[in-house]
């Protein structure tokens, strides 16, 4: 059994104002550590801001004292990152406001904290402002005719989002030490609002006694005591899946490129014009070449243009941008109308690859049509673009057939490597 | 091990490489692909990492784990970068090592998010308010990306501070061809000062201003007072003005007098040259190709890289430019750095090439900039 000094350093005085009940919860705090608690090495108190914050010094356990409203993003990684540790966040109604998603993802994630609400229904540290708790009706410095907002109740927030340990108590109850001690023992999410009078604003400006937390109570509905207390729901043991594999591409395959090709692929969402790219540029790399390569696509992933641009040579790439492109492949009206500024800047020294069925803009390249639809039928729509890569590859030289089949024989999941395979070959033998 | 990756992707591996045990991020284009790797890598080497109800959060999560003991990096983009800027002032004056990757889109606001740019310059130098140096780190390719991300938490770990690593779109989702087993077994692994247990641990006492503080883990043997606000060396709020003075002068030195140990640049200087060019991130790739077309047409010119930008390299800078009459910044904003070059090279004319409209900058617009 732990005694409540080797947590709580009563020597300490609170530095609340007469009459707050804020020491009278931080008595019961370290009273409930100690009968709770490991040991102080393996507790941390997390304060938030606000009045409440001033009691670290009081407490002899590692104290963490934050942000506004952020306390329990700080229990939260504690707990990650030390599970061995025991976590209580103490926060005011103030920090309940302006945090509260912080709160409601908590109680989502289960993880063992204990929250509790030092809630006196008012920014304290402030001047008495409304709080996410005021009550309606209430008078504070800004809402001097009484407050008109529905009051938060932190209670059913968390139970609503699976929180297995809720509880209110008010501050003066003689239940509260054990209420904190049962939340702080909890092995899953607790919370426990304590009720709470602030002498220096809310009492003088509502004519508030202790005795009017009861009659609040009634009021506003709310329920005091042990509301929840349920074993958290069992865990399954978390086993990571395995990292996955690296994609080696020590070169494997002759190349006889002598300068940069700079290669744009111009089609549509579906065409899987990012993976055929990444298989030519992953070949041209297993053939010694250094590559690069970016894809420009919308959001919506599953529709508009879908634009690749890669460039591969002999030597180092410094400047990843293309602008104006060796060979372009277009194959889909959106492809063309994306890829626009960039065709207009290919001359005459450029080579434009498009389906025999698009529409083209005026080019100074000259143009080489390509029997998409009918190779579609033979290799399917979707390895179009690999087709026209792999013509793209015969013409300029590189990578060999034998190095994008490698890659395709390596990366193309099983179910498409036939028909990849069979675009790769169909393009070269076009091609040549 | 020769591979075919993007800036994201390397950012991770230095991670993985650097020992990090601790992610949390929240999705944002272009920073995205860091979480994702993040899921994949770090839990089957024994690390933690969760998807945070919002940036704020995941800064949260990532300074309390880092204070924990752990190895913690977080990502996000210029949106999110707003959102952690309060937090990143927290782990300045709680002195929390922390890698932030900002993944640069183009701003303001939500801008253009898969449109690149490099506008958080000075706003990642000067997120937190007060005004206290924060190292920001920017690679200019893919494997540079890994160097500078080593070099980051290096950084974060000795002066325990947080590090910005300034990433861009162009960096982070272009692949480039890449090797990093050269700089695997090049670059140290550095640790933040265990407290060695001599006496009783205070958390922020240090020796002269510019030391680093003595680490223990909140939740090991020694008692650890961490707070927000101005405090002693105890770890207590203090309102004395010699201890103020004490901390705020240790938070500004102890990263300004290690100005050598943070700075990262490549001089590529040619006697005779009247022009130096000085870049950073993906324009830095661009002015390579530039200086080499110049000096192959027969012209000179020097190159600056910096690595660095915060706390900005005047010493470097005011070395590589001796003897320079132009300066040609290329960037892509409107002068945050020419400014800086401007102010630290007082007999050189500074040429800004500026591009902002997500596009990149040229080779030939730096060079023709250096012919002028």
């Amino acid at each position: 059994m732990s005694h409540a000094e080797d947590f709580a350093d009563d020597r300490v005085p609170h530095p609340f104002c007469p009459g707050c009940s804020h020491g009278t919860v931080v008595d019961a705090l370290g009273e409930a550590m100690a009968r709770s608690a490991p040991d102080p090495q393996r507790t941390v108190l997390v304060s938030d801001i606000g009045c409440v914050g001033l009691l670290d010094r009081h407490f002899k356990v590692h104290t963490f004292h934050g942000l506004h409203g952020r306390s329990v993003t700080y229990g939260t990684g504690l707990a990650l990152a030390r599970p061995d540790l025991r976590v209580v966040v103490a926060l005011g109604d103030g920090s309940l406001g302006i945090g509260g998603h912080h709160l409601i993802s908590a109680a989502r994630r289960g993880l063992p904290l204990t929250v509790v609400v030092f809630n006196n229904f008012t920014y304290g540290m402030t001047g008495g402002q409304s709080s996410a708790t005021t009550p309606e009706g209430y008078v504070t410095s800004t809402s001097p005719d009484g407050s008109t907002d529905r009051p938060l109740d932190p209670c059913a927030l968390v139970a609503a989002c699976g929180a297995t340990f809720v509880a209110r108590v008010p501050a003066f109850d003689e239940s509260l030490t054990d209420v904190l001690a049962r939340a702080i023992a909890h092995p899953g999410f607790a919370l426990v609002d304590v009720w709470e009078i602030c002498t220096a604003h809310f009492m003088p400006s509502n004519d508030f006694k202790r005795s009017s937390l009861l009659q609040m109570a009634r009021d506003t509905h709310s329920e005091f005591g042990v509301l929840r207390d349920d074993p958290p729901p069992p865990r399954a043991a978390h086993v990571p899946l395995p990292a996955p594999p690296r994609v080696d591409l020590t070169p494997a395959f002759a190349s006889a490129l002598e300068r940069p090709v700079r290669i744009v692929v111009a089609g549509a969402a579906g065409q899987r014009i990012r993976t055929a790219a990444l298989t030519f540029a992953r070949a041209a790399v297993r053939a010694g070449l250094h590559a690069t390569q970016k894809d420009d696509y919308p959001i919506t992933v599953r529709t508009g243009h879908s634009v690749a641009e890669v460039i591969v040579s002999p030597r180092a790439i410094r400047f990843t941008g293309i602008e104006a492109p060796d060979v372009a492949i277009l194959i889909a009206p959106e492809g063309v109308k994306r890829a626009r500024s960039l065709l207009s800047a290919m001359d005459g020294t450029g080579v434009v690859l498009a389906d025999e069925g698009l529409e083209l803009p005026e080019l100074r390249a000259p143009v080489l049509r390509l029997p998409c639809r009918e190779a579609a039928r033979e290799i399917g729509a979707e390895n179009v673009a690999l087709w026209a890569l792999a013509r793209a590859a015969a013409r300029v030289g590189a990578p060999s057939a034998a190095a994008i089949e490698d890659v395709v024989h390596r990366h193309t999941p099983e179910a498409y490597r036939a028909k990849a395979l069979r675009a790769v070959r169909l393009g070269f033998a076009v091609g040549e | 091990m020769l591979e075919f990756i993007d800036g994201n992707t390397a950012v991770l591996r230095a991670a993985i490489d650097a020992g990090c045990d601790f992610f949390a991020g929240y999705p944002i284009t272009p920073a995205t692909s860091i979480l994702l790797e993040a899921v994949r890598e770090l839990p089957p080497r024994g690390g933690v990492v969760v998807q945070g109800e919002d940036e704020i959060a995941s800064i949260g999560m990532s300074i309390a784990a880092s204070m924990a003991g752990r190895r913690a990096m977080t990502a996000t983009s210029g949106p999110g970068m707003s959102l952690m800027s309060e937090s990143i002032g927290l782990a300045v004056m709680g002195e929390v090592p922390l890698v932030i990757v900002d993944v640069q889109r183009m701003g303001p606001a939500t801008g253009g998010a898969t449109t690149s740019a490099d506008g958080d310059v000075q706003f990642a130098r000067w997120c937190a308010p007060g005004g206290y140096p924060i190292p920001v780190l920017a690679p200019t390719d893919v494997r540079t990306a890994y160097v500078v991300a080593r070099h980051a938490f290096n950084l974060a770990e000795r002066l325990r501070t947080p590090v910005i690593l300034l990433s861009s779109k162009e960096v982070a989702m272009t692949r480039q061809t890449v090797d990093f087993d050269a700089e695997r077994a090049r670059l140290p692994v550095a640790t933040r000062r265990l407290f060695d247990g001599a006496g009783a641990y205070v958390p922020y006492r240090v020796g002269r201003p510019e030391d680093v503080p003595a680490f223990s883990a909140v939740g090991g043997a020694h008692a650890v007072r961490f707070t927000t606000s101005i405090h002693d060396e105890r770890g207590e709020i203090t309102n004395d003005p010699v201890k103020i003075a004490a901390k705020l002068t240790h938070l500004e030195r102890k990263i300004t007098e290690d100005t050598d140990g943070v700075v990262l640049a490549d001089e590529d200087l040619q006697p005779g040259a009247a022009t130096l060019v000085v870049a950073y991130g993906v324009a830095a790739a661009a002015a390579r190709e530039a200086v080499d077309e110049v000096r192959a047409g027969g012209g000179r010119a020097s190159l600056l890289t910096l690595y660095t930008l915060g706390p900005f390299p005047d010493r470097r800078l005011r070395d590589a430019a001796r003897g320079h009459a132009r300066i040609v910044v290329p960037e892509h904003n409107f002068g945050q750095v020419a400014r800086e070059v401007e102010r630290v090279v007082r007999d050189g004319v500074v040429v800004p090439v500026q591009r902002i409209d997500g596009g990149m900058i040229a080779p030939s617009a730096i060079a023709q900039a250096v012919r002028a």
